[in-house]
């Protein structure tokens, strides 16, 4: 089925509202995507008809409950091609998921001096966790740092890993829309001895992700950016790795048996769910994964090519030296995220100015400082596109800013 | 329905364009202050320079250093203008008021404090109709405040 950008804006209710009688332009999918009606009637249909307990009471609704819960790590493993759903583990946010990766595999194998690798371009959540162990255990934090179009730069990567322990890098920039050589990096790793490590936060919502192909060992990602609800996230590990690694929370679910002395835990995955799990949201990530893969990854991603070629030449064309677009131009190795300095004017003031017109963009470090300052910015105004996403809304977004220049006099 | 011109009024463009008392101070003698916004970012340097001490004390100058948005670069231009020459005292009082226009509840206000006229920074009274704002506006005021501290 071909991609038909009409039918899939029908799915989104959110996109038939109206602000002061004027659609609404989503461009911060980066940030968190809207959710189609099949989401919100799964979750609508389970609480109102399904809800219960999962994983400890008998009778039959919970049965129930249980299943839908496991029907998701089921329908994420698929999406991701993983080898087992039990490798998939649920946690509350992509961010839980790397603090899991530090705090569990990280305290357990690092010591002073050992090294970790990151990039430049990596998320506050793929930073602080490290340099939370930095500040604890003494480890060592290299850099892989970027080129001038915002591509990792490789020209050293080797002796960066050299004797590195861990490294930790992201899928797809949401700063920067760059997607790295990921099974590259992966082999790179594993050359090294490091531990792959995989930010696919933004990657998984909008590419085929086969994390059997990337050879990657661990990998954390969410639902809220992939048209699933808020409040759950996923890791997805290799076994043998998860079952070596210690508990990250401890309380119920997570154990085998407890008594008065010490505890035993039980099999993963639920050896890293302690209490009660977003059960409701399960349900909501698996129409979320259904429906993306109904659409196809394949296609959407294509449609996202095509859009992101769109606005690079819409914007450059309509703005010249007025626009400074960061990251690479070349859309096979780009994803749909656009940061732009425009004119002189402050993030702020652009989007307050787009907002005038429903232009929903982000303005402010996106969660990357260090990127900002590689980039010698405070701050970039981000559009970021996804599926429901059109060249009208490119469009839109290319008026709004012309009528900035009304209003600063520029 | 908050209009743009409710935010964008000439005086606020004007100072944004022409910011006034921009630089740096000796520190010391001067006070140094940074204040930033987490949110997005926006940090700025409050260079204060107090003559005299306890209330009476004058601000004898204030000078500003870093980046922000219109709003925070404005709101901080005008406040180095309402405030030096005044007394420690009128500045902090200043401060509750500006604080209060945007709508801060957590101040302790003082008799007289509503009567004080912020002149040309009136003009940011706007900023209130966009709540996610507000934080730019006090930026500067903020680090004056705590510059005043350590004063």
């Amino acid at each position: 089925m071909a991609f038909d950008l009409d039918m899939v804006r029908k799915e989104f209710p959110i996109l038939a509202r109206e602000i002061d009688g004027k659609p609404i332009v989503y461009l911060d999918s980066g940030n968190t995507s809207q959710k189609p009606h099949r989401v919100i009637d799964a979750m609508t249909d389970f609480l109102e008809n399904s809800y219960a307990p999962i994983n400890r009471s008998s009778y039959r609704l919970a049965g129930e409950a249980t299943e839908a819960y496991e029907g998701a790590r089921c329908a994420v493993a698929r999406l991701i091609n993983a080898p087992s759903p039990d490798e998939v583990i649920f946690t509350k946010n992509a961010t839980e998921s790397t603090n899991l990766i530090a705090r569990s595999w990280g305290v357990t194998n690092l010591r002073e001096g050992d090294v970790v690798v990151l990039t430049h371009m990596e998320h506050h959540a793929n930073i602080v966790p490290w340099q939370m162990l930095r500040n604890e255990l003494g480890i060592e934090i290299r850099w892989v740092p970027l080129t001038a179009d915002g591509q990792l730069d490789l020209t050293n990567l080797d002796q960066l890993l050299d004797g590195a322990k861990v490294f930790s890098f992201t899928a797809m920039s949401n700063v920067l829309g760059t997607l790295p050589p990921v099974a590259t990096l992966c082999t790179a790793a594993h050359d090294a001895g490091a531990l792959a490590v995989v930010d696919a936060c933004q990657f998984v919502p909008h590419n085929a992700t086969d994390v059997q192909a990337w050879g990657a060992d661990l990998v954390a990602f969410s639902s809220h950016k992939m048209c699933g609800p808020s409040g759950i996230g996923m890791l997805w590990g290799r076994m043998e790795l998860l079952d070596a690694m210690p508990p990250f929370l401890g309380g119920g679910n997570m154990i085998d048996t407890v008594t008065l002395d010490g505890y035993t835990t039980a099999p993963v995955p639920a050896k890293f769910e302690a209490g009660t799990p977003p059960i409701a949201e399960a349900v909501g990530l698996r129409a979320a994964v259904e429906f993306l893969e109904d659409l196809g990854m394949d296609d959407i991603r294509q449609h996202e090519i095509n859009l992101t070629r769109y606005a690079l030449d819409t914007l450059n064309d309509r703005f010249g030296d007025d626009i400074t677009i960061y990251g690479p131009d070349d859309t096979a190795v780009r994803g749909g995220v656009l940061s732009f300095a425009f004119r002189d004017l402050h993030p702020h003031d652009v989007s307050q100015i787009l907002d005038e017109r429903n232009v929903c963009v982000r303005a402010g470090h996106h969660c990357a400082k260090p990127l900002m300052q590689v980039l010698g910015v405070q701050s970039t105004t981000r559009a970021s596109f996804y599926l429901y996403n059109g060249t009208d809304d490119v469009d839109a977004l290319a008026d709004a800013l012309d009528s900035a220049t009304d209003i600063f006099g520029l | 329905m908050a209009g743009l011109e409710d935010l964008y009024r000439e005086i606020i463009l004007d100072h944004y364009r022409t910011p006034r008392n921009r630089g740096e101070l000796e520190s010391p003698p001067a006070v140094e202050s940074r204040g930033h916004n987490p949110l997005c970012g926006d940090e700025i340097t409050l260079f204060l320079l107090v003559d005299g001490d306890g209330d009476d004390a004058l601000v004898a100058d204030v000078k500003i250093s870093g980046q922000g948005c219109s709003i925070s670069q404005s709101s901080a231009s005008m406040m180095t203008q309402a405030v030096i020459g005044k007394s420690v005292g009128e500045a902090r009082a200043m401060i509750r008021r500006f604080r209060s226009m945007m709508g801060i509840e957590d101040i302790e206000m003082q008799p007289g404090d509503d009567d004080i006229d912020l002149g040309d920074l009136e003009a940011l009274q706007g900023v209130v109709k966009f709540p996610v704002r507000i934080k730019c506006a006090v930026l500067g005021w903020s680090t004056l405040a705590d510059a005043l501290d350590h004063a």
